[in-house]
């Protein structure tokens, strides 16, 4: 079996900051991946490297094989990658339906002529996206908000509206930054059950960001943890968690306690 | 209140959302038909400026309204038009040719235009296209073989596939008939993944990306769309006024354009059309009160952009979201009789957006 997606020795800088140095990973078909780490540990910038957002300084990343960190954001999503952000990107003053219809965007077989006529083949498509966005909409059980704007609607469920544009797309590998971010316990818990049905019934592989240990130990097949942009652990959660590189990223270590209670106040 | 039961997706799709509709646009029209015989010229004359006007507008909407990107030089894309029509109807180009003709030859322009767009955000672009506008202006100044310089081009009389446009009946006609296509033209763009793809520019770039929309490409297609339909209000400009100058593509018509928007509600295709007539209809209103109005009011240069830099600041202040915003506000009071309640349409608060990609 070869991997979905590699990163290998992917380093990026900004200045003098090395944000991310020489790491490597393999993500395999149809499991749940997690990013852990402190605040700044660089996970977001490694799904902005994924996503193409940012480009490596150093190392590579391939999907089924071939190399896409040299492509656009855009050719990167054709491929079948699919991600949402930390702080919802959705475009606000439109539906839910719209939003998730932006979703088919690279599947659409139109030009801006034919749409400017509305020929019947761009008929017969977006009724063919709709079809494919009504179960999106069953599957995250948003019915209720189909027609809502986005504007107005509660974060927990913009929250899974962004989920859902990006099933929309039906890609191969989905990307979630912080998926239970500002949601509350029952919410988080759904994400949860999403997460486990994307793996299993959509057949999507999934990487995550996410702070929240109990959502990560629940659908995690394997854990990378990572500190200041270096690899800590990779393993199941419970390795991960028992770690003593991950204990000290994120308790302190030893070392730190033995630093006067004035001095640490004063840095 | 009338509530739809959706059985198929054909009805999410289709222009018209409910009979209801169909009637109402269906009447509208035929007032719109019928009108130019009850109303003296002089109004069919100003109804002609409404349509054309409304068409300009709808361009500048596509680009500011829809894709977000600014642009303070739109007087530019009319005069490519108005230019490129007067001189191809003077080399005896048929009237359906020469108005595509132009709308190439602005929606060309728009292209180029539009690549610094690709780099260039807020400000800076609104400060590139102004420059564009300048460049334009003084270009057709020069160009005096083509366009006749400051001293002006006239243009002969109109003929439609065998048809003379001689009457203010036949070209309110013809340009509520251009309106028309335009209106439908934009209304198809909005309701398939082009202008879905503007809109997601519009609200979020890093997302519109990521999920598979080149945004070189559509800002590009949002340009050449935009001074196209630009180019066509133009070429109905030029018959209309019959005499083009320079001075009649200013910078102060761009910003004109950019004040119809603001009024009319910026984002959809009824805040255009709202805005224009608005517009001509508060110019008349303002000649005729000069009739009445105390002499040393009427006299005064600049009353004009008086009354409309007012009327911008109250609409800004108490009504953001144009006319457009209050005729739903209407709408909606008598939908929900007696159940409306004043903070219906209330922004909620907005939540953080991410800066950290930017």
């Amino acid at each position: 079996m070869t991997p979905l997606l590699t990163a290998s020795h992917l380093s990026v800088q900004f200045g003098g900051l090395k944000a991310v140095n020489d790491v490597s990973f393999e993500v395999w078909p149809n499991e749940v991946f997690s990013l852990i780490g402190p605040n700044g540990a660089g996970k977001t910038t490694i799904f902005n490297l994924i996503s193409g957002l940012y480009r490596p300084t150093a190392g590579l990343v391939t999907f089924e094989g071939e190399k896409i960190s040299h492509l656009a954001p855009y050719e990167i999503a054709r491929l079948g990658i699919a991600r949402t952000f930390q702080n919802i990107e959705l475009f606000e003053h439109a539906t839910v339906m719209q939003n998730l219809l932006v979703g088919r965007h690279c599947h659409r077989h139109t030009n801006w002529f034919q749409d400017l006529l509305f020929t019947p083949k761009v008929r017969a498509t977006e009724l063919q996206f709709r079809r494919t966005v009504e179960e999106v909409i069953e599957f995250l059980e948003l019915q209720h908000y189909r027609d809502s704007m986005v504007a107005g609607l509660p974060y927990g469920v913009r929250k899974v509206v962004e989920v859902g544009r990006a099933l929309a797309m039906r890609p191969k590998l989905l990307l979630l930054d912080e998926p239970s971010s500002g949601l509350n316990v029952d919410e988080t818990e759904d994400m949860g059950f999403w997460i486990e049905d994307i793996k299993h019934d959509l057949g999507i592989t999934v990487i995550m960001v996410e702070h929240d240990m109990g959502l990560v130990s629940r659908v995690s097949d394997r854990v990378f943890a990572l500190n200041q942009g270096e690899e800590l652990a990779l393993g199941t959660a419970a390795e991960v968690q028992s770690h003593p590189a991950v204990i000290e990223a994120y308790l302190g270590g030893a070392d730190e306690d033995d630093v006067p209670a004035g001095a640490g106040a004063a840095a | 209140m009338r509530f739809l039961f959706k059985t198929h997706y054909d009805q999410d799709v289709r222009l018209f959302r409910h009979g209801g509709q169909v009637f109402w646009y269906g009447l509208l029209l035929a007032a719109l038909f019928v009108a130019p015989w009850l109303l003296p010229d002089y109004y069919v004359s100003q109804l002609v400026f409404i349509w054309i006007y409304a068409i300009a507008a709808i361009g500048l909407m596509i680009l500011v309204g829809f894709t977000g990107q600014v642009s303070l030089g739109h007087a530019a894309f009319l005069a490519m038009g108005a230019y490129t029509e007067a001189y191809l109807h003077q080399h005896g180009w048929p009237f359906a040719l020469s108005l595509t003709f132009s709308a190439l030859v602005a929606g060309i322009t728009g292209i180029i235009v539009g690549l610094p767009a690709l780099r260039v955000k807020g400000m800076y672009l609104a400060i590139a296209t102004l420059a564009f506008g300048f460049i334009v202006e003084e270009g057709v100044a020069r160009a005096e073989s083509i366009t006749g310089g400051n001293a002006g081009k006239a243009i002969g009389s109109l003929e439609v596939f065998g048809l003379p446009i001689d009457s203010e009946q036949r070209f309110y006609y013809l340009s509520l008939f251009v309106l028309v296509l335009v209106v439908i033209g934009v209304m198809n763009l909005l309701r398939s993944p082009t202008g879905r793809a503007f809109v997601a520019i519009r609200d979020s770039e890093i997302s519109a990306q990521s999920m598979g929309i080149n945004l070189a490409r559509y800002k590009t297609i949002a340009f050449a769309l935009s001074a196209a339909v630009a180019g066509i209000a133009g070429a109905l400009y030029a018959h209309k006024l019959r005499y083009l100058s320079p001075d009649q593509f200013t910078f102060l018509q761009s910003i004109e354009l950019l004040i119809i928007l603001v009024i009319g509600g910026v984002g959809s295709i009824y805040g255009a059309i709202f805005g224009a007539a608005f517009w001509i209809a508060v110019q008349q209103f303002i000649v005729l009160a000069k009739d009445w109005l105390p002499p040393a009011i009427a006299q005064q240069t600049g009353l004009q952009p008086t009354v409309f830099g007012l009327i911008l600041v109250a609409f800004v202040l108490f009504e953001p979201m144009g006319l457009y915003g209050r005729w739903l506000k209407i709408r909606t009071f008598f939908q929900l009789f007696p159940f409306y309640r004043k903070g219906l349409f209330r922004r909620q608060k907005s939540y953080m957006k991410s800066e950290r990609l930017k």
